[in-house]
């Protein structure tokens, strides 16, 4: 018997040191939880609660990519080059943390391609709107062929009138724009230390290159952005119609390579290959939904949050004690465990944390108890019908599985579904309310039968009958 | 067992409650948000001064935004209610409402929504809706597959579904008067705790059916002939505490949830709270009732056929 009993302990002991070793992993790796956290090491620092916008502060921006102009079969790739360019620009001014994602055209989303932008810290939207950019346009110009003669009007003084005149040689706009364009980088000349810009064009745009360089040897290669130069080559600082970037084609150029060279400060060239890079967005896209949130609103959400978690725990607790009393007093220890093992989970799997996730979780509280109930009721029920304690123990809680699963199964049907279809902030709620549920199974069950095992040491006197029935029964 | 003696009052209560929220809905209807039919929502905190909100509103009206709506908000704020609008437009708001700058102001919440992203969540929000029900209702149909007699499966199921459409219609009842007298906004959070409030108070009709559906297993066992009036009693007897219990530990986290949890998620909480409250009291007085009578119906034309 007492050997029986030493097996029950040592269980439940591993299951306490378990669950301790959990926790503690919750502690070091929360910031505002550990005041040591800057020295932890990096597999705690790696791993603090992933914030939703909503909590941390930020902006979120949807755009509308228009990809009206590219083949059906090519829209993904482009898509995701999309993705990349918007995510080098956002990563280019260093917005931590940025995610940068594509949301296909299928039939949910009505056939719409969308670019999602999250910014945590970013409450500005001016500044997260110009971050994102416009779509610029970059386009490749040769002189044009046509000569015909500047139209210019003629003063009532019969002088002619100096603004009508276009300064800037005539460009016509060749099929090269920013699409064929992979990347521009930038080189130093290992000697002179002179800047070198490298273009890296695709295959098709190679081809368009070669065609381009070969009949306009000797001649400008004009480089455009949005109809304007890249470059402010006036110097005034204004980027204008006066300003024109265009090196000399020096000879016709195959292999999609070229690299232009000349007399430009590093500053000037680095600002140039940024604006390349920028130019070669693959589809245009246009703003159609932005949410900011300020900082100071998403710490009071958590703080809120947070209280909400502990005062909806403590009542749960309070009333399986009152109600339940000692079986009571395990399930509420089984909820301890199912809180540090679900804030575990959200660190490691990692869910991003949202005002609607925080309240998917304090349901989860509420529902995790369940089970416990579902299986104290049996118990009680058994007690009645005349079985000792630790009969009544294991029949209860065979005879609660099925009420357990099938009550279970719809909330995971529902929390499943709304995953799939829902938008940032139900898939938030969806998933800590389903992880809650599977959770719960596994605490309220497994968890509730090590330590009850523990509790119960076999006495079948009147006192052990009170402390494991339930309500107001006697 | 009393309720099932007292069955007309408890249905009674049910239809009336669910007649109440229908007539609500239907004159009232529900302020539809941002989320569904798209437009602005820009919101400030001053930081010392708090102008007027008639100042303001003078000031709005010189803009060509449309109508705007103002609100105020906490002790120092206002929000901003207006059609979606461009970066230019949203500047223009917040120079009105700090007058140029002379009242600082800090912009804590900024949301536009163009009306092609509102039509798109109305969309999702519909299919998940009807796959959700759909769902439900296959997962009832296949949890009673088994149970015919005396009451064939498809009923329970039928019940099923007409318990979980009281226990959505009255919460929705109470978002028309929080929407009416409070500005609550049908919003995503209204879907999912529709949704929510499905699975939670399926499961719940479920283990009390599950619990009859034994019970009449057991007596089959045993050949013994009780009546079913009496087999649905005590498997209410039975299952109720359970019922209440859960519904008790939900209906007090999602209550500190509404009194000390964040602000956006404040009518969800209630919402679900409602939910689980109907929920809970109809899987006790309403489903075993509607099953007794659906059974005595049974019976009454069983009993004609014989007659005939």
């Amino acid at each position: 018997m007492w050997k029986n009993n030493l097996k029950k302990v040592i269980s439940a002991l591993i299951l306490v040191l378990l669950v301790g070793a959990v926790g503690y992993f919750v502690y070091k790796s929360e910031p505002r939880l550990n005041k040591n956290f800057e020295n932890e090491r990096a597999f705690f620092k790696d791993h603090p609660f992933r914030l939703g916008l909503d909590l941390s502060g930020g902006s979120h921006l949807v755009y509308l990519a228009d990809v009206s102009g590219i083949p059906s079969g090519d829209v993904e790739d482009s898509m995701s080059a999309l993705r990349d360019v918007i995510e080098k620009r956002v990563n280019l001014f260093g917005v931590s943390e940025a995610i940068v994602q594509v949301q296909g055209g299928g039939f949910i989303s009505g056939g719409k391609n969308k670019l999602i932008v999250d910014l945590p810290g970013i409450t500005d939207t001016e500044k997260a709107k110009k971050i994102i950019g416009q779509t610029p346009l970059l386009e490749f110009k040769v002189e044009s062929r046509k000569t015909e003669p500047q139209k210019v009007k003629v003063g009532a003084d019969g002088k002619l009138e100096l603004g009508t005149i276009d300064l800037n040689p005539q460009f016509q706009s060749t099929d090269l724009t920013g699409k064929y364009l992979k990347k521009a980088t930038l080189d130093f000349n290992p000697t002179t230390r002179e800047p070198i810009i490298n273009l890296q064009f695709d295959d098709a745009g190679a081809k368009l290159f070669e065609k381009i360089t070969g009949e306009n040897i000797g001649k400008p290669l004009a480089i455009f952005l949005d109809g304007q130069s890249i470059l402010d080559t006036t110097g005034e600082g204004i980027i204008d119609s006066k300003d024109l970037y265009a090196p000399i084609v020096q000879a016709k150029l195959s292999g999609g390579q070229a690299s232009i060279t000349g007399k430009s400060t590093p500053l000037q060239a680095r600002e140039l290959v940024r604006n390349l890079n920028y130019g070669a967005l693959p589809v245009p896209i246009t703003n159609i939904s932005t949410n900011t949130i300020g900082a100071s609103l998403g710490e009071n959400a958590i703080n809120a949050g947070v209280r909400a978690a502990v005062i909806g725990f403590l009542l749960v607790v309070i009333f399986l004690i009152v109600w339940y009393r000692l079986p009571g007093l395990v399930a509420s220890l089984s909820l301890s465990v199912f809180v540090i093992l679900m804030l575990a989970l959200f660190k490691l799997i990692p869910v991003t944390l949202t005002a609607a996730g925080i309240a998917g979780f304090i349901i989860s509280i509420g529902i995790a108890v369940d089970a416990n109930v579902l299986i104290f009721e049996r118990v009680k029920e058994e007690l009645k019908m005349g079985r000792t304690v630790t009969d009544a123990l294991s029949v209860g809680f065979s005879r609660a599985w099925l009420a357990i699963r099938d009550s279970n199964t719809s909330n995971i049907i529902t929390a499943i579904i709304l995953f799939w279809f829902g938008t940032s902030l139900i898939k938030g709620f969806a998933l800590t309310l389903g992880i809650g549920v599977v959770v719960s199974m596994f605490s309220a069950i497994t968890v509730t039968r090590v330590f009850l095992r523990v509790v119960n040491f076999g006495d079948d006197g009147k006192m052990a009958r009170f402390l494991f029935s339930s309500g107001i029964s006697k | 067992m009393f309720i099932i003696k007292h069955k007309k009052i408890f249905i009674g209560a049910s239809i009336f409650l669910i007649a109440i929220s229908l007539f609500a809905l239907f004159v009232f209807g529900l302020k539809v948000g941002i989320d569904f039919k798209g437009g602005a929502i820009t919101e400030v905190e001053y930081k010392t001064t708090v102008p007027s909100q008639e100042d303001l509103d003078a000031e709005f009206k010189k803009l060509d935004l449309g109508s705007v709506l103002l609100q105020p908000t906490g002790e120092k704020g206002y929000i901003v209610k207006s059609r979606d609008i461009t970066e230019e437009e949203h500047a223009l708001i917040i120079k009105t409402l700090s007058f140029s700058g002379k009242n600082e102001l800090t912009e804590t919440n900024f949301n536009s929504i163009g009306p092609s992203v509102g039509k798109e969540l109305t969309r999702k929000a519909i299919i998940a809706v009807i796959l959700v029900s759909l769902a439900i209702i296959f997962f009832i149909a296949f949890a009673f597959r088994k149970v015919s007699d005396p009451v064939s499966s498809w009923r329970y199921g039928f019940i099923a579904i007409v318990t979980l459409l009281h226990d959505v219609i009255i919460p929705v009842g109470l978002f028309v008067f929080l929407s009416r007298y409070y500005g609550a906004e049908l919003d995503t959070l209204f879907v999912v705790a529709v949704l929510t409030i499905l699975g939670l108070s399926v499961s719940d009709t479920i283990v009390i059916f599950d619990r009859i559906r034994e019970n009449l297993n057991e007596n089959i066992l045993n050949k013994k002939e009780v009546d079913f009036h009496k087999v649905v009693g005590k498997s209410l007897e039975q299952s109720y505490v359970r019922s209440i219990s859960t519904s008790l530990t939900v209906i007090l986290v999602l209550l500190a949830l509404f009194f000390f949890g964040p602000v956006s998620t404040k009518y969800f909480a209630l919402m679900l709270a409602t939910g689980m409250f109907f929920g809970s009291y109809s899987s006790i007085f309403l489903s075993s009732t509607l099953l007794v009578y659906v059974f005595e119906y049974q019976e009454k034309n069983k009993d004609k056929k014989k007659n005939d």
